[in-house]
Protein backbone atom coordinates (compact mmCIF):
# COMPACT_ATOMS: atom_id res chain seq x y z
CA UNK A 1 0.00 0.00 0.00
CA UNK A 2 3.09 2.24 0.93
CA UNK A 3 4.68 2.10 -2.48
CA UNK A 4 1.23 2.41 -3.95
CA UNK A 5 1.26 6.17 -2.37
CA UNK A 6 4.71 7.03 -3.50
CA UNK A 7 4.13 5.54 -7.00
CA UNK A 8 0.90 8.00 -7.29
CA UNK A 9 2.83 10.92 -5.70
CA UNK A 10 5.82 10.20 -8.35
CA UNK A 11 3.66 10.08 -11.25
CA UNK A 12 1.77 13.39 -10.03
CA UNK A 13 5.03 15.06 -9.52
CA UNK A 14 6.28 13.90 -13.03
CA UNK A 15 2.41 15.46 -14.55
CA UNK A 16 3.13 18.61 -12.83
CA UNK A 17 6.90 19.02 -13.53
CA UNK A 18 6.56 17.93 -17.36
CA UNK A 19 5.40 21.70 -18.28
CA UNK A 20 7.94 22.95 -16.68
CA UNK A 21 11.17 24.10 -18.41
CA UNK A 22 13.18 26.35 -16.14
CA UNK A 23 13.71 29.85 -17.09
CA UNK A 24 14.67 32.64 -15.16
CA UNK A 25 11.94 34.79 -13.77
CA UNK A 26 12.18 38.48 -14.51
CA UNK A 27 11.14 40.84 -11.18
CA UNK A 28 8.21 42.06 -13.48
CA UNK A 29 7.23 38.43 -13.91
CA UNK A 30 6.61 37.44 -10.33
CA UNK A 31 2.83 38.51 -10.31
CA UNK A 32 1.58 34.80 -9.47
CA UNK A 33 4.86 33.86 -7.71
CA UNK A 34 4.07 37.12 -4.98
CA UNK A 35 0.27 36.24 -4.32
CA UNK A 36 0.04 34.38 -0.55
CA UNK A 37 -0.85 31.33 -1.99
CA UNK A 38 1.89 30.13 -3.72
CA UNK A 39 4.68 31.05 -0.66
CA UNK A 40 5.80 27.51 -0.04
CA UNK A 41 4.47 27.65 3.46
CA UNK A 42 1.41 29.86 2.50
CA UNK A 43 -0.16 29.11 6.37
CA UNK A 44 2.40 29.47 9.05
CA UNK A 45 -0.25 28.83 11.95
CA UNK A 46 -1.29 25.88 10.84
CA UNK A 47 1.64 24.68 9.48
CA UNK A 48 3.13 24.80 13.18
CA UNK A 49 -0.24 23.18 14.65
CA UNK A 50 0.52 19.91 12.18
CA UNK A 51 4.28 20.01 13.32
CA UNK A 52 2.96 19.94 17.02
CA UNK A 53 0.09 17.30 16.07
CA UNK A 54 2.52 14.66 13.83
CA UNK A 55 5.54 15.50 16.41
CA UNK A 56 3.29 14.05 19.42
CA UNK A 57 2.07 11.12 17.46
CA UNK A 58 5.00 9.95 15.20
CA UNK A 59 8.36 8.91 15.83
CA UNK A 60 9.50 11.87 12.85
CA UNK A 61 9.83 15.07 12.79
CA UNK A 62 11.44 17.88 11.50
CA UNK A 63 12.76 18.98 8.17
CA UNK A 64 11.07 22.41 7.32
CA UNK A 65 13.34 24.58 9.66
CA UNK A 66 15.43 24.14 13.01
CA UNK A 67 14.69 24.27 17.00
CA UNK A 68 11.70 24.85 18.93
CA UNK A 69 9.25 21.76 19.44
CA UNK A 70 10.82 20.49 22.70
CA UNK A 71 7.34 19.15 24.58
CA UNK A 72 7.08 16.16 26.65
CA UNK A 73 4.41 15.05 24.17
CA UNK A 74 6.97 13.28 22.43
CA UNK B 1 32.48 58.92 -21.82
CA UNK B 2 34.55 56.17 -21.77
CA UNK B 3 32.68 52.26 -22.55
CA UNK B 4 33.19 51.05 -19.12
CA UNK B 5 31.93 54.06 -17.09
CA UNK B 6 28.71 54.08 -19.75
CA UNK B 7 27.75 50.47 -19.29
CA UNK B 8 28.24 50.99 -15.46
CA UNK B 9 25.81 53.71 -15.20
CA UNK B 10 23.86 50.97 -17.91
CA UNK B 11 23.92 48.42 -14.71
CA UNK B 12 23.31 50.86 -12.04
CA UNK B 13 19.79 51.74 -14.35
CA UNK B 14 19.25 48.53 -14.76
CA UNK B 15 19.60 47.63 -11.01
CA UNK B 16 17.40 50.59 -10.06
CA UNK B 17 14.64 49.54 -12.59
CA UNK B 18 15.00 46.09 -11.35
CA UNK B 19 14.26 46.93 -7.90
CA UNK B 20 11.30 49.48 -8.45
CA UNK B 21 9.80 46.39 -10.09
CA UNK B 22 10.55 43.69 -7.60
CA UNK B 23 7.33 42.67 -6.67
CA UNK B 24 7.24 41.72 -2.63
CA UNK B 25 4.78 39.02 -1.43
CA UNK B 26 1.61 40.32 -1.10
CA UNK B 27 2.27 38.82 2.15
CA UNK B 28 4.22 41.30 3.94
CA UNK B 29 2.89 44.03 1.84
CA UNK B 30 1.87 45.47 5.83
CA UNK B 31 2.53 49.06 6.14
CA UNK B 32 5.55 49.57 8.31
CA UNK B 33 4.50 49.74 12.16
CA UNK B 34 1.23 47.62 11.33
CA UNK B 35 0.87 44.50 12.95
CA UNK B 36 -0.41 41.56 11.26
CA UNK B 37 -2.32 39.07 13.69
CA UNK B 38 -2.86 35.59 12.49
CA UNK B 39 -5.22 33.64 15.03
CA UNK B 40 -6.95 30.21 15.43
CA UNK B 41 -8.04 27.52 17.52
CA UNK B 42 -7.31 23.63 17.19
CA UNK B 43 -9.52 20.94 19.08
CA UNK B 44 -7.89 17.50 18.19
CA UNK B 45 -10.06 14.84 19.45
CA UNK B 46 -8.90 11.10 19.55
CA UNK B 47 -11.19 7.90 19.45
CA UNK B 48 -12.24 5.68 22.22
CA UNK B 49 -11.89 8.53 25.20
CA UNK B 50 -8.00 8.91 24.61
CA UNK B 51 -6.22 12.09 24.32
CA UNK B 52 -7.93 15.60 23.74
CA UNK B 53 -6.66 18.94 22.89
CA UNK B 54 -7.64 22.49 22.34
CA UNK B 55 -5.13 24.93 21.40
CA UNK B 56 -5.64 28.42 20.65
CA UNK B 57 -2.15 30.07 18.80
CA UNK B 58 -1.79 33.73 18.43
CA UNK B 59 0.65 35.15 15.91
CA UNK B 60 2.13 38.69 15.57
CA UNK B 61 4.40 39.91 12.86
CA UNK B 62 5.56 43.64 12.02
CA UNK B 63 7.99 45.15 10.03
CA UNK B 64 10.00 47.14 12.06
CA UNK B 65 11.80 48.90 9.52
CA UNK B 66 12.40 48.21 5.97
CA UNK B 67 13.06 44.43 5.44
CA UNK B 68 13.22 43.63 9.20
CA UNK B 69 10.33 41.65 10.00
CA UNK B 70 9.78 40.52 14.12
CA UNK B 71 7.52 37.71 14.67
CA UNK B 72 5.99 36.25 18.19
CA UNK B 73 3.84 33.55 18.51
CA UNK B 74 2.33 32.28 21.43
CA UNK B 75 0.54 28.64 22.10
CA UNK B 76 -1.16 27.30 24.84
CA UNK B 77 -2.81 23.56 25.04
CA UNK B 78 -4.58 21.94 27.48
CA UNK B 79 -4.60 18.37 26.68
CA UNK B 80 -7.06 15.53 28.46
CA UNK B 81 -7.78 11.95 28.01
CA UNK B 82 -6.44 9.04 28.50
CA UNK B 83 -2.98 7.59 26.96
CA UNK B 84 -1.39 4.21 25.89
CA UNK B 85 1.13 3.12 29.06
CA UNK B 86 2.87 0.77 26.92
CA UNK B 87 1.43 -2.64 28.30
CA UNK B 88 -0.38 -5.35 26.54
CA UNK B 89 -4.01 -5.82 26.96
CA UNK B 90 -5.31 -9.05 28.07
CA UNK B 91 -8.15 -11.36 29.11
CA UNK B 92 -8.06 -10.50 32.46
CA UNK B 93 -7.84 -6.63 34.32
CA UNK B 94 -5.14 -5.60 34.81
CA UNK B 95 -3.87 -2.66 37.51
CA UNK B 96 -1.40 0.25 37.51
CA UNK B 97 -0.03 2.54 40.06
CA UNK B 98 -0.06 6.01 38.71
CA UNK B 99 3.22 8.22 37.81
CA UNK B 100 2.97 9.61 41.30
CA UNK B 101 3.57 6.33 42.95
CA UNK B 102 0.44 7.12 45.32
CA UNK B 103 -2.41 5.95 43.17
CA UNK B 104 -3.42 3.22 40.77
CA UNK B 105 -6.38 2.77 38.20
CA UNK B 106 -7.43 -0.67 36.87
CA UNK B 107 -7.96 -1.28 33.00
CA UNK B 108 -10.57 -4.32 32.73
CA UNK B 109 -9.90 -7.04 30.42
CA UNK B 110 -9.85 -7.16 27.11
CA UNK B 111 -9.20 -3.29 26.78
CA UNK B 112 -5.70 -1.33 25.90
CA UNK B 113 -4.16 -0.21 29.25
CA UNK B 114 -4.71 3.38 29.16
CA UNK B 115 -2.90 6.18 31.42
CA UNK B 116 -6.46 8.07 32.69
CA UNK B 117 -4.41 10.07 34.87
CA UNK B 118 -2.90 12.03 31.92
CA UNK B 119 -3.14 15.70 32.26
CA UNK B 120 -1.32 18.43 30.69
CA UNK B 121 -1.25 21.91 29.50
CA UNK B 122 1.49 23.97 27.75
CA UNK B 123 2.99 27.20 27.50
CA UNK B 124 4.68 28.04 24.42
CA UNK B 125 6.20 31.02 22.64
CA UNK B 126 8.02 31.24 19.69
CA UNK B 127 10.22 34.54 18.36
CA UNK B 128 11.77 35.40 14.82
CA UNK B 129 13.88 37.88 13.97
CA UNK B 130 14.49 38.91 10.36
CA UNK B 131 16.81 41.16 9.45
CA UNK B 132 18.32 42.10 6.01
CA UNK B 133 22.68 42.14 5.85
CA UNK B 134 21.90 43.82 2.34
CA UNK B 135 19.57 43.62 -0.70
CA UNK B 136 20.03 39.95 -1.20
CA UNK B 137 21.35 38.46 2.37
CA UNK B 138 19.82 38.20 5.69
CA UNK B 139 19.76 36.50 9.12
CA UNK B 140 17.37 34.55 10.76
CA UNK B 141 17.46 34.54 14.70
CA UNK B 142 15.17 32.61 16.59
CA UNK B 143 13.92 31.48 20.05
CA UNK B 144 11.93 29.59 21.59
CA UNK B 145 10.20 28.20 24.63
CA UNK B 146 7.89 25.53 25.89
CA UNK B 147 6.59 25.32 29.68
CA UNK B 148 4.86 21.99 31.18
CA UNK B 149 4.46 21.03 34.66
CA UNK B 150 6.93 18.08 33.82
CA UNK B 151 9.04 19.83 30.85
CA UNK B 152 10.67 23.07 29.96
CA UNK B 153 11.97 23.89 26.56
CA UNK B 154 14.23 26.50 25.67
CA UNK B 155 15.83 26.92 22.21
CA UNK B 156 18.12 29.21 20.23
CA UNK B 157 18.45 29.43 16.41
CA UNK B 158 20.84 31.27 13.58
CA UNK B 159 20.08 30.89 9.79
CA UNK B 160 21.76 32.93 6.91
CA UNK B 161 19.90 32.97 3.42
CA UNK B 162 21.27 35.14 0.48
CA UNK B 163 19.01 35.17 -2.90
CA UNK B 164 20.94 34.72 -6.00
CA UNK B 165 20.29 34.32 -9.73
CA UNK B 166 17.97 37.59 -9.72
CA UNK B 167 16.37 36.41 -6.93
CA UNK B 168 15.27 33.34 -8.08
CA UNK B 169 17.70 31.16 -5.84
CA UNK B 170 17.76 31.58 -2.46
CA UNK B 171 20.32 29.18 -0.31
CA UNK B 172 20.18 28.92 3.48
CA UNK B 173 22.04 27.65 6.03
CA UNK B 174 21.06 27.44 9.99
CA UNK B 175 21.71 25.85 13.17
CA UNK B 176 19.98 25.95 17.01
CA UNK B 177 20.73 24.34 20.42
CA UNK B 178 17.60 23.42 22.23
CA UNK B 179 17.61 22.53 25.91
CA UNK B 180 14.99 20.23 27.39
CA UNK B 181 14.44 19.76 31.38
CA UNK B 182 12.28 17.15 32.22
CA UNK B 183 11.20 16.87 35.33
CA UNK B 184 8.49 13.88 35.42
CA UNK B 185 5.98 13.61 38.13
CA UNK B 186 7.06 11.70 40.81
CA UNK B 187 10.50 11.69 39.09
CA UNK B 188 12.15 9.89 36.45
CA UNK B 189 11.70 5.95 36.61
CA UNK B 190 14.48 3.71 37.05
CA UNK B 191 15.10 2.12 33.66
CA UNK B 192 14.01 -1.34 33.39
CA UNK B 193 12.57 -1.00 37.57
CA UNK B 194 9.75 -3.06 38.06
CA UNK B 195 6.45 -1.14 38.60
CA UNK B 196 5.88 -0.96 42.10
CA UNK B 197 2.51 -0.80 44.08
CA UNK B 198 1.15 2.61 45.42
CA UNK B 199 3.16 2.71 48.88
CA UNK B 200 6.27 0.79 47.94
CA UNK B 201 9.40 2.86 47.36
CA UNK B 202 10.01 3.03 43.67
CA UNK B 203 13.43 3.19 42.56
CA UNK B 204 13.54 7.17 40.55
CA UNK B 205 16.85 8.85 39.36
CA UNK B 206 15.23 12.53 39.92
CA UNK B 207 15.14 14.90 37.29
CA UNK B 208 16.99 14.48 33.87
CA UNK B 209 17.56 16.69 30.83
CA UNK B 210 18.53 16.79 27.35
CA UNK B 211 20.85 18.32 24.44
CA UNK B 212 19.37 18.55 21.24
CA UNK B 213 21.82 20.66 17.85
CA UNK B 214 20.13 21.01 14.87
CA UNK B 215 21.90 21.93 11.54
CA UNK B 216 20.25 22.92 7.80
CA UNK B 217 20.92 23.86 4.27
CA UNK B 218 18.48 24.55 2.00
CA UNK B 219 17.77 25.86 -1.58
CA UNK B 220 14.31 26.96 -3.28
CA UNK B 221 14.23 27.79 -6.93
CA UNK B 222 12.17 29.42 -9.24
CA UNK B 223 11.31 26.74 -11.76
CA UNK B 224 9.42 29.44 -13.80
CA UNK B 225 6.27 32.04 -13.28
CA UNK B 226 4.20 29.59 -11.61
CA UNK B 227 6.25 26.68 -10.29
CA UNK B 228 8.54 27.60 -7.05
CA UNK B 229 10.31 24.48 -5.31
CA UNK B 230 12.31 23.65 -2.30
CA UNK B 231 14.95 21.42 -0.75
CA UNK B 232 15.99 20.85 2.95
CA UNK B 233 19.07 18.83 4.02
CA UNK B 234 18.71 18.38 7.95
CA UNK B 235 20.36 16.83 10.37
CA UNK B 236 19.53 16.54 14.08
CA UNK B 237 22.15 15.32 16.94
CA UNK B 238 20.30 14.72 20.70
CA UNK B 239 22.15 13.66 23.69
CA UNK B 240 20.21 12.78 26.85
CA UNK B 241 17.22 11.81 28.45
CA UNK B 242 14.96 10.00 25.73
CA UNK B 243 12.59 7.56 27.51
CA UNK B 244 9.21 8.27 28.34
CA UNK B 245 8.94 8.12 31.97
CA UNK B 246 5.10 7.01 31.76
CA UNK B 247 5.76 4.42 29.69
CA UNK B 248 6.01 0.83 30.87
CA UNK B 249 6.22 -3.38 29.42
CA UNK B 250 4.36 -5.42 30.59
CA UNK B 251 6.28 -9.04 31.75
CA UNK B 252 4.44 -11.95 29.67
CA UNK B 253 4.09 -15.52 30.80
CA UNK B 254 6.88 -17.49 28.30
CA UNK B 255 3.99 -20.11 27.71
CA UNK B 256 0.80 -18.42 28.14
CA UNK B 257 1.10 -15.02 27.34
CA UNK B 258 -0.50 -13.50 30.11
CA UNK B 259 0.16 -10.92 32.24
CA UNK B 260 2.34 -11.87 35.24
CA UNK B 261 1.28 -9.21 36.86
CA UNK B 262 5.58 -7.44 36.79
CA UNK B 263 5.30 -4.12 34.58
CA UNK B 264 9.00 -2.66 34.02
CA UNK B 265 9.65 1.21 33.13
CA UNK B 266 11.34 1.35 29.68
CA UNK B 267 14.57 2.30 28.70
CA UNK B 268 15.68 3.59 25.40
CA UNK B 269 19.30 4.66 24.32
CA UNK B 270 20.70 8.46 25.57
CA UNK B 271 21.37 9.95 22.20
CA UNK B 272 19.72 10.20 18.68
CA UNK B 273 20.61 11.29 15.39
CA UNK B 274 18.14 12.34 12.52
CA UNK B 275 18.36 13.30 8.94
CA UNK B 276 16.09 14.62 7.22
CA UNK B 277 15.27 15.52 3.33
CA UNK B 278 12.60 17.80 2.85
CA UNK B 279 11.11 18.42 -1.05
CA UNK B 280 8.06 20.94 -1.26
CA UNK B 281 6.97 22.54 -4.45
CA UNK B 282 4.76 25.09 -5.34
CA UNK B 283 2.66 25.47 -8.52
CA UNK B 284 -0.06 27.90 -9.43
CA UNK B 285 -2.50 26.59 -12.43
CA UNK B 286 -4.60 29.54 -14.12
CA UNK B 287 -6.77 29.64 -10.87
CA UNK B 288 -5.53 27.29 -8.36
CA UNK B 289 -2.46 26.13 -6.63
CA UNK B 290 -1.18 22.85 -5.75
CA UNK B 291 1.26 22.19 -2.71
CA UNK B 292 3.10 18.97 -2.84
CA UNK B 293 5.74 17.80 -0.03
CA UNK B 294 7.40 14.78 0.37
CA UNK B 295 9.85 14.13 3.05
CA UNK B 296 12.52 10.95 4.24
CA UNK B 297 13.83 10.26 7.40
CA UNK B 298 15.76 7.87 9.26
CA UNK B 299 17.73 8.17 12.60
CA UNK B 300 20.00 5.44 14.25
CA UNK B 301 17.35 4.53 16.16
CA UNK B 302 16.50 2.29 13.01
CA UNK B 303 13.29 4.58 12.06
CA UNK B 304 12.97 5.29 8.40
CA UNK B 305 10.06 7.19 7.01
CA UNK B 306 8.28 8.74 4.22
CA UNK B 307 5.80 11.16 4.28
CA UNK B 308 4.13 12.81 1.18
CA UNK B 309 1.44 15.96 1.66
CA UNK B 310 -0.98 16.87 -1.02
CA UNK B 311 -3.17 20.35 -0.98
CA UNK B 312 -4.80 21.61 -3.74
CA UNK B 313 -6.15 25.05 -3.45
CA UNK B 314 -9.57 25.56 -5.68
CA UNK B 315 -10.49 28.94 -5.89
CA UNK B 316 -14.37 28.90 -5.76
CA UNK B 317 -14.30 32.57 -6.31
CA UNK B 318 -12.06 35.37 -6.18
CA UNK B 319 -12.28 35.78 -2.52
CA UNK B 320 -13.26 31.77 -1.32
CA UNK B 321 -11.64 28.85 -1.50
CA UNK B 322 -11.51 24.89 -0.71
CA UNK B 323 -8.86 23.09 -0.09
CA UNK B 324 -8.70 19.29 0.30
CA UNK B 325 -5.82 17.84 1.57
CA UNK B 326 -4.66 14.10 1.85
CA UNK B 327 -1.14 13.39 4.16
CA UNK B 328 0.33 10.04 4.00
CA UNK B 329 3.11 8.88 6.50
CA UNK B 330 4.53 5.08 6.83
CA UNK B 331 7.31 4.51 9.40
CA UNK B 332 9.39 1.58 10.59
CA UNK B 333 10.14 0.46 14.07
CA UNK B 334 12.72 1.65 15.85
CA UNK B 335 15.15 -1.46 16.72
CA UNK B 336 14.30 -1.82 20.19
CA UNK B 337 10.79 -1.78 19.57
CA UNK B 338 8.80 -4.80 21.70
CA UNK B 339 5.03 -5.03 22.16
CA UNK B 340 6.32 -7.36 25.75
CA UNK B 341 9.20 -8.66 27.29
CA UNK B 342 8.86 -12.70 28.25
CA UNK B 343 9.02 -13.46 32.09
CA UNK B 344 12.36 -15.21 30.87
CA UNK B 345 14.16 -12.10 29.62
CA UNK B 346 13.66 -10.66 33.30
CA UNK B 347 17.24 -12.00 34.14
CA UNK B 348 18.77 -11.27 30.93
CA UNK B 349 17.17 -7.94 29.27
CA UNK B 350 17.46 -6.39 26.28
CA UNK B 351 19.90 -3.62 26.52
CA UNK B 352 16.97 -1.08 25.10
CA UNK B 353 13.28 -1.57 24.86
CA UNK B 354 10.04 0.22 24.81
CA UNK B 355 6.39 -0.63 23.67
CA UNK B 356 5.29 3.04 22.84
CA UNK B 357 3.63 2.37 19.89
CA UNK B 358 5.09 5.54 18.15
CA UNK B 359 7.70 3.67 17.99
CA UNK B 360 6.27 0.94 16.08
CA UNK B 361 5.70 0.16 12.68
CA UNK B 362 2.40 1.74 11.26
CA UNK B 363 0.93 3.74 8.52
CA UNK B 364 -0.79 6.84 8.68
CA UNK B 365 -3.39 8.38 6.74
CA UNK B 366 -4.22 12.15 6.66
CA UNK B 367 -7.70 13.04 4.94
CA UNK B 368 -9.05 16.46 5.41
CA UNK B 369 -10.64 20.07 3.63
CA UNK B 370 -10.29 23.63 4.46
CA UNK B 371 -12.42 26.23 3.73
CA UNK B 372 -10.89 30.00 3.46
CA UNK B 373 -12.76 33.42 2.93
CA UNK B 374 -11.65 36.89 2.61
CA UNK B 375 -13.77 39.34 4.67
CA UNK B 376 -12.19 42.70 3.37
CA UNK B 377 -9.74 44.91 4.71
CA UNK B 378 -7.45 42.63 4.85
CA UNK B 379 -9.18 40.32 7.04
CA UNK B 380 -8.99 36.52 6.28
CA UNK B 381 -11.30 33.39 7.66
CA UNK B 382 -10.60 29.90 7.42
CA UNK B 383 -11.73 26.44 8.80
CA UNK B 384 -10.12 23.06 8.09
CA UNK B 385 -11.35 19.27 9.50
CA UNK B 386 -9.29 16.67 9.23
CA UNK B 387 -9.62 12.71 9.76
CA UNK B 388 -6.19 10.95 10.82
CA UNK B 389 -5.78 7.50 10.99
CA UNK B 390 -3.22 5.24 12.68
CA UNK B 391 -2.73 1.60 11.76
CA UNK B 392 -0.10 -0.93 12.98
CA UNK B 393 0.27 -4.58 12.58
CA UNK B 394 -2.47 -5.97 15.21
CA UNK B 395 -0.57 -9.18 14.94
CA UNK B 396 3.04 -9.14 14.69
CA UNK B 397 4.71 -12.75 13.78
CA UNK B 398 5.87 -13.08 17.02
CA UNK B 399 2.94 -13.49 19.33
CA UNK B 400 1.41 -16.09 20.64
CA UNK B 401 -0.73 -17.76 23.42
CA UNK B 402 -2.84 -14.89 24.23
CA UNK B 403 -1.81 -12.46 22.31
CA UNK B 404 -3.49 -14.15 19.32
CA UNK B 405 -7.04 -13.07 20.90
CA UNK B 406 -5.87 -9.62 21.20
CA UNK B 407 -4.78 -6.34 19.09
CA UNK B 408 -1.57 -5.50 19.56
CA UNK B 409 -1.79 -2.23 17.32
CA UNK B 410 -4.97 -1.19 18.19
CA UNK B 411 -6.39 1.67 15.10
CA UNK B 412 -5.90 5.14 16.28
CA UNK B 413 -8.83 7.63 14.93
CA UNK B 414 -8.14 11.35 15.45
CA UNK B 415 -10.18 14.23 14.21
CA UNK B 416 -8.81 17.72 13.60
CA UNK B 417 -10.65 20.64 13.43
CA UNK B 418 -9.23 24.65 13.06
CA UNK B 419 -11.01 27.94 13.08
CA UNK B 420 -8.22 30.51 11.96
CA UNK B 421 -9.20 34.81 11.95
CA UNK B 422 -6.56 37.30 10.35
CA UNK B 423 -6.30 40.80 10.35
CA UNK B 424 -3.98 44.03 10.24
CA UNK B 425 -4.09 45.72 12.96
Amino acid sequence: MTKLYFSGLFILLLFITSGCEMQPVKPWERGTLAKPSMQLTPDEVENALDEHIYFSKEASTGGQGIGGGGCGCN
Amino acid sequence: MSYSSSKKIRDSLSLACCSLLQVAPEASATPIGDVSIDSAVLIYSESDNRVSLIEPVVKLKTELKEDQFLSVQLVFDALTGASPNGAQASNVAQTFTSPSGVGEYTTPANELPLDSTFRDSRFAMAATLESPIDRLQKNIYSLSLSAEHDWNSLSAGYTYSKDLNLRNTTVMTGASLTYDAISPVGGAPVEFAQMLAPGFSQPKDGKKDRNTIDFIAGISQVLNRSTITQLNYSVSQSDGYHNDPYKILSLLDDTSALPTGNYLYEKRPDNRQRHIIYWKTAHHFTDDVINIAYRYYQDDWGIVSHTADLKYRYELSAKSFLQPHIRFYSQTAADFYRHSLLASEASALPDFASADFRLGEFNSTTIGLKYGRELGNNRHFSSRLEVMQQSGNSQPADAFGEQLNQDLYPDLTAIILQFSYSFIW
